[in-house]
Parts: C-alpha cells; structure tokens; sequence
C-alpha cells in the first residue's frame, strides 16, 4: 500500500479521537491532586493521596497481582489460542463451524454469566478435589476469556496466508518446525500480537470474573479498586491511576527513543 | 509493535518479581500464626482511611501475627449467596439482624465460646441478646445504628421530617433511593402503614405500588454511591444509615439530617463464625480484639455506626458521644423497627419485585 | 501446520471450562428452589417486566457498536497509511487508556460529565448550561470509550494484511483513491468489521456499572439486572441470561449474513 503523508483532515480527525481518549483520563489525574476525600469537589492542591498510595500494601500487592495475572493469561493464551487457530484450520467446514461456535461462546457469555458459572464449576472441583480459589482459579478464568480473542484474531490472518510458503519451505529444506516457525508464525505475527495485546488489556480490566473466582485471600487492582468504589472513591485511586499512566507513557517514550537511535546507527552503517 | 510488546512484558514481569518477592520477605520474617479470613461490609473497619484515623487490623496482625484477610460485601445477599455457594471458608462474618436468624436457622454458623473473647463483658447487656438471636449464643454485636434522611439545606426549603418528603414532586430527578430491596421496601410499606419488620406478599405489593409511584420522581437507586452523590452536591435527599449520614455531613456542610417522626429502620451487625471456618481460634482472638475498648473507639470514630462496647465511649470525643446519628437517642430507637427474617418465598419474591420496579 | 493435533489442548480446555460451565447454568434455569425440574424460572424471565430491559440494552449496545464502528474504521484505514514506526506509536496511545482499569474510565467520565464538572465548567463558560450525566447518551459514550480499542484493532489487522499489489493493480486500472477504497479495500475489511463489531456489541450489551454510574433511574441494563437477581434467584438469573445470550447469538448470526466470511458462525 502506498504510504502516503496524511492529510490535513485526517490528522485533525485522529487529533479528536486522541482528545476524546484522553481528556477523561487528564481530568482524573488532576483530581488525584484534590487535597479533599471527595473526588468530585476541588478543594485545593495535596500530595497526601500519593502518600497514601505508597503506603498502602494492600494497593500495591494487588498492582503485583494485576501485572503477574495479566502476563501469564496473555502469554499462556496466546500459545493455546494459536496452536488451536492453526488446528482448528485442519478441520472440514462443519466441525469446524462447531468448534469455533464452542470457543466464541466465553465471548458472548455476559461476564457476569461465566463469572457465577465458573465460580459453581471450581467449587464443585474445590470439593472434590480439595483446593480453594485464588490465584490459580483467577488465572485459569482469564485464560478461558483470553483464548477466544486470540483465536478471533489469528484466523482471518490464517485464512489469508498462502499455504504454499510453507510447503515451498519446506521444500527448500527446513524441517517441520523452521518451516513452521519462519514461515507460519512470521506470517501470523500481527494476529497473534494484536490477540495477545486484547488478552493482556481485557485481563487488566476485568472485573466481574475476577471478583467471582478469586476465592478468599487473592486480590487484584480491579478486586480493590470495586471494593473502594462501593463506599467511596478516595483520590488515592486516581493517584494509583495517574501513576500507572505515566508508567506506561515512560516505557513507551524510551522504547521509542531506543528504536530511533538503533535506526540511525543501522543507516549510518 | 512486536518488540515493544515484549519489552512491556518483562518490565512488567521484573516489577511483578519485585513485589512478590518482597511480599515473602515479610511473611517470611515474623513468627507465623496462621491467619484469619474476615467478610465484612465495604470499608467496615478504621483502616487508616485518612489522616487521624488508626488502622486496627495492622494493629492486629503486629500484636498477633496473625495475617488478616479482608474482602467486603455490598450486600447481606452477596454475603449469604457467596458463602451458600462457594466452597471458600471464612471466619468472620458480619451479617445483619435479618441475615443472622437465617443463618442460624439454616445452621450455618458455629456457637461461640465467650470464654475465649473477655472483652465481651464490655457489651451493653441490650445487645448481648439480639432478637435474631435470643439465647445469645452465635453473635458478638459489632454496630448498631438506624436509617435516615440526610438532605442539602440549599436545594430543600421546608425541613423533612417524614420519609415522604422522599415522594416530594418538587425534587423530582434530585432524590435518592436504597437500592436494597428490604430498605426500599421498609420504607414504602412504613407509608402505607404495615409494619415492615415481617411481612407477606399482600404488602410487598402493596409497597411496589408506592415506589412506582415514587420511580418517576427518583434520580438514581443508590447504595453506598449515595457519598458521591450527597458530598458532591448531586442530589438533594437520600435514604440512607445515619453513621454514614454523619460522616457525609462532615465533608459537605450544606447537608443537614433527619430522623423521621415516626421512627425508621433499626439494625445491628454482628460478628459471627461460620461452620466452615477453619480458622476458629484467630477467629475469636479478632473478635476480641475488635472489642477493646480503645478499638471499638477507633472503629466508631471512624465509621459514625454506634458501637455495642459499654467502655468505649469513655476514648470518644463529646460530638460523636452526643452525636444522635451515632447513637440514636432510646426514645427515637423505641418507634423503630427491626428487620425478621422471612421465609425464603417471602424474600424472593421481595427481591424480585424490587428489581422488577427498576426493570420497567 | 496441517494437523489437527494442535488444537486438542483447546478442544479439551474448552470442554471442561465453556461447555460444562454453561450446561450448569442451562440446567438451574430450569430447576426450582428445590432442585427439581421446572419451567417457571424461564416463564419469570420472559415476563414482561424484563422485556424493557432487554430491549433498551439491546439498543444502548447497537448505538455503542454503530459509534464505534463509524470511529474507529476511519482510524483503522489511516492507521495502514502510515511508517511501520509510526503505526506502533498511535496504535499504543489507542490502547494506553484501557489499560487503566475498566472502572476507572468510568469514573472519569462520571467526574467530566457531573453537574459542575469538568465539562459543565467549561461550557457554561460560553453560556451554555445542561445536564450531562444521568441519560442513556452518556452511558452510549461511557461504553464507546470502553470500548472503542476493540473495533481499531481487528479492523486494522485485517487491513494491514491486504495485499498492497491489489490496491496497485486497481490504481493501474484507472480507479481513483474511493474507488480503490470501495472496491478492493472497504470488501477485503470485512472480517475485521465483523470481528470488532462482535468485541464491542456483546460487551455493552452485557456489561453492568456502566449504565448505573453514567445513565439514569431509566437506563438500567440487563447486566445490572441479572447482577442484582442471581443473589436472591439462581434460577431467574440463570433464566435471564440464557435468554440475553440467545439474543445475542441471534443478533451475530443475522450480522454474518451480511459478511459473506465466516467471523462467528
């Protein structure tokens, strides 16, 4: 496709969009600076909020949670998700119909439908096989709404590949797996990337299955962060908020820095 | 975009490394006694919330290296529902009046030794035998308190005095309900004059009648939302439980409270032990613990409920001792009424009735 | 590459986590209090009380997707028109606010759009005075913004995978920047739509605390309904959703007889 510049319009059209994204977020942040506990009313400039949030165990044990919650469900169901995708392609029409029918239903299933469903499942097996909820049942939940998006994402891109690249790889003699790995996956990649982006943000955001199958004692952000909301938001929500934003803005802005300096030593090369 | 992602996972999973690793550090470093799992209301316990306020299970876990692990409920529904059908075991509940005498019928919770919880003789004599349970054998009151009308002085002209004023046209789209059926409910059924501490379908309809009629005027069924809300100048008048009242009042001086005339909801929260809880011993140490006197203060102070504990009032501040949202005064407390548990026909139908009100 | 083995692992991981899960909750909307088989939870939940609810959540989700989709496809497009590098760049800022929680976003908004907030502020600065909260409007653009991510990125993948010598061999043939747009790029788009439709329209349709943060006393969504009953009422609830997920199945089986690709069905 050609790469053109964009035009004036189009520029405008995403600058819109990128203010719609944002101003709700550079609202909340502001607001973590309230020296007020209601984050409605402005009562003038504080840190305290900030403070608070550092303080708070609670909070930052369960940001840990989040992060390791999120990493492992995304990885581990992109791995499942594309080797299904790919097997599930082997399939003649109808079982495959009735397959892939099976694994959008986490899709279409309300939250709040497979968060008590699976929260009657794991009690069951909890009886049966003596364990209580917690971490693992959190994980093996958000693996079961992961899978899906991934499998979602990397068949209309399987579907396109020409399957003669991989056979003509292997007929230039790689084995099975190089065939598989060089050719398949490469040609993948952007599905399986955009479904395990999907993975990790929907397991960041989950709320309602988490809150039904984490048993106990585990906690995450959104376990927390609904509990406080019940009663009332405290600005040390929007202060864990603005935090996390700035993070992740940091990380994006040295990576990005890092891939510029790498392009330029690669051209004057 | 693939090698950003990566590189957004490991930071992600070093800063994970680094919290769970210094999580075990701690647990590692104090001699273990277990642990106790506690299922409260939201936000239920001074938790050092804010400045000035004491964080009484932090206190706990240093005097008793017990560790506590706290998760909340919204609802005495959520609380039953989780604990019916669920395998996970706690140890403390803090169930309400209506929900401990199901409970109890249902045989769901453990007797409880008093001889294992001393500062159980500091509970007002009224509040050892609660009518939900009468022998006093399974319950450690925790709080007590009533419901009331809590309104914005610049947005209501006349004073309320009565729970219609939640039906007043004038305030049409600025009025907050209960979104809990039982208050809901209560509330109705109190103006078309049936006692709602026990009731049978007839009045259940009886009192949907009377919050469809009020549906129209409604800006919102609210539960504890009602904070924003009233504190932020959204709304006029609400419903709600006076401790609370007490402590929105304190953020936003425009608001001004109520108790109506002729009398509201009273309620109790008890600590119980539930038959599965594996934890029985750490269970009692933290009810116990709960009822020290300075505690009990600590929790009162923060939370506005009444507190049970005879002694504790001697480390309260004359405005919370004298505070009628706090403790209700007896004269007020004997027009109250207080929630019996009904049968499970009664209360489903209840439930689905409310939520039918809101459905249509 | 040609074996079916690979997607064992999944077959069985489906069986126990999605099949059994949902044949529980089939077999309590159609059981009583007891246990015993019975039809009432179902004729419950097909009361007319119910139908309102689901109607109105059936329309919020249907503007929801509609916006999302008239946004986000322009995004999509100019996304593939831009440097590799650049792409990244703006497909991040796209996601960075989802990955602030769910709960949060919404909160935001609630604070934008309160009475005196932030919105409110501004605009009456130039005379204008409203409410902005509290009406089925806003909780369509708390659930946009919710979900608006999940028609960029589907819709771009697929868009990114169109062969750039098909766009070229229309140029060559004398067809002008829309019409390479409509005949070749708009058709071959279609699965991604398909597929960010599916991401945003269940969701919204399903999802609860949106509608009672944003909406107002009349914008309650069957989420918030099924939320509410499944305490006091298995059965109901189970009923409730069974019947939300038909509608929803019968919504994506009529929207892919529109796609001729096989997204969902």
């Amino acid at each position: 496709m050609r790469k053109n510049k964009l035009g004036v319009v189009s520029k405008i059209y995403l600058a819109l969009i990128f203010l719609f994204l944002y101003i709700p977020i550079g609202v909340m942040i502001f607001m973590s600076f309230n020296s007020g506990r209601n984050v409605t009313v402005w009562k003038g400039f504080s840190l305290k909020w900030y403070d608070a949030l550092f303080k708070s165990k609670e909070l930052m044990s369960a940001l840990g949670n989040t992060l390791l919650i999120a990493v492992l469900a995304s990885l581990l169901a992109t791995v499942l998700g594309t080797a299904a995708a790919i097997g599930i392609q082997n399939f003649k029409n109808k079982p495959r119909a009735v397959i892939q029918n099976i694994s959008n239903l986490p899709i279409i299933s309300p939250d709040i439908v497979m968060g008590v469903s699976l929260m009657l499942l794991f009690s069951f097996l909890g009886v049966l096989f003596h364990f209580q909820m917690g971490f693992v049942t959190v994980l093996l939940s958000h693996i079961c709404f992961c899978v899906p998006f991934v499998v979602l994402n990397v068949t209309p891109r399987l579907r396109r590949m020409d399957r003669n690249i991989y056979d003509a790889a292997l007929d230039l003699g790689c084995n099975q797996w190089q065939a598989f790995y060089k050719v398949v996956l490469h040609e993948l990649s952007p599905g399986i990337f955009s479904g395990m982006l999907i993975s990790f943000t929907y397991s960041m955001d989950d709320v309602v299955i988490t809150h039904f199958t984490r048993g106990v004692k585990f906690h995450n952000l959104s376990t927390r962060i609904f509990e406080m909301l019940r009663k009332e938001v405290r600005p040390t929500v929007n202060a864990l908020s603005a935090l996390l934003f700035v993070t992740i803005l940091l990380i994006l802005v040295l990576i990005n820095v890092y891939e510029r300096r790498a392009e330029k030593r690669a051209a004057k090369r | 975009m693939k090698k950003i992602i990566s590189l957004l996972l490991t930071a992600a999973l070093a800063g994970t490394a680094a919290v769970s690793l210094s999580g075990c550090g701690a647990s590692e470093s104090k001699a273990d006694a277990g642990e106790v799992n506690v299922y409260t209301w939201g936000e239920y316990m001074a938790l050092g919330q804010d400045e000035g306020i004491a964080n009484v299970v932090e206190q706990f876990e240093k005097e008793t290296n017990i560790k506590v692990n706290l998760t909340t409920y919204d609802t005495n529904e959520e609380l039953y529902s989780k604990l019916t059908q669920s395998n996970d075991s706690y140890d403390i509940v803090v169930p309400s009046d209506y929900m401990i005498g199901k409970m109890i019928k249902e045989g769901q919770l453990k007797e409880i030794n008093y001889k294992n919880i001393p500062n159980y003789q500091y509970i007002d004599e009224r509040f050892k035998k609660l009518p939900c349970d009468p022998e006093g054998k399974y319950t450690v009151c925790y709080t007590w308190g009533v419901t009331a009308i809590v309104y914005d002085k610049n947005k209501v002209k006349n004073k309320p005095t009565d729970w219609d004023a939640l039906w007043d046209k004038n305030l049409k789209g600025q009025i907050l309900m209960f979104n809990n059926s039982r208050d809901a409910m209560g509330i109705a059924m109190q103006q078309c004059g049936i006692d709602p501490s026990n009731c049978n379908k007839a009045d259940i309809d009886k009192a949907v009648v009377k919050l469809r009629e009020q549906k129209p005027l409604l800006k919102k069924y609210v539960m504890d939302q009602v904070f924003n809300e009233m504190e932020g100048g959204q709304a006029a008048i609400a419903s709600y439980y006076a401790g609370d009242i007490a402590m929105m009042m304190e953020e936003n001086e425009d608001l001004d409270y109520c108790l109506p005339v002729n009398g509201s909801n009273l309620f109790y929260d008890a600590m119980c032990i539930p038959k599965s809880s594996q934890n029985t011993e750490n269970a009692e140490k933290f009810i116990n613990f709960m009822q020290k006197p300075e505690i009990a203060a600590e929790n009162c102070k923060y939370l506005r409920y009444g507190t049970p504990n005879t002694k504790a009032t001697d480390y309260l501040d004359d405005d919370i001792k004298n505070s009628e949202l706090t403790f209700p005064p007896k004269e007020y407390v004997d027009k109250c009424y207080v929630f019996k548990n009904l049968s499970d026909d009664v209360y489903a139908y209840m439930q689905e009735q409310f939520v039918k009100v809101q459905a249509e | 590459m040609k074996s079916k083995k690979l997607s064992i692992p999944y077959i069985l991981w489906m069986l126990v986590f999605t099949m059994i899960p949902i044949v529980m909750i089939g077999l309590t909307a159609f059981r009583d209090k007891s246990g015993a088989f019975s039809p009432e939870p179902m004729m419950k939940a097909f009361g007319t009380e119910y139908r309102g609810v689901l109607l109105h959540s059936l329309w919020i989700a249907l503007l929801s997707t509609a916006i999302c989709l008239l946004l986000a496809y322009p995004v999509a497009y100019l996304l593939t028109r831009m440097k590799p590098s650049t792409q990244n760049t703006v497909q991040l800022i796209i996601m960075i606010p989802m990955w602030m929680n769910f709960l949060l976003r919404i909160y935001a908004w609630k604070i934008l759009l309160q009475k005196d907030g932030a919105l409110d502020m501004a605009l009456s600065l130039l005379g204008i005075h409203g409410t902005y909260i509290g009406n089925t409007a806003a909780v369509v653009v708390g659930m946009v913004y919710e979900y608006l991510p999940f028609m960029v990125l589907p819709i771009f993948t697929v868009m990114s995978k169109i062969d750039g010598n098909l766009i070229e061999a229309a140029q060559d043939l004398g067809s002008n920047d829309f019409a390479v747009f409509r005949k070749v790029i708009f058709p071959l788009s279609i699965p991604g739509v398909i597929s960010g439709i599916t991401m945003v329209f269940v969701p919204s349709a399903s999802t609860f605390l949106v509608a009672e943060h944003l909406g107002g006393i009349d914008d309650k969504m069957i989420g918030d309904v099924i939320d509410q009953i499944f305490l006091t009422d298995q059965n109901v609830g189970s009923a409730l959703s069974m019947i939300l997920m038909i509608l929803i199945l019968v919504f994506l089986i009529i929207m892919n007889l529109f796609g001729d690709e096989e997204a969902i069905a």
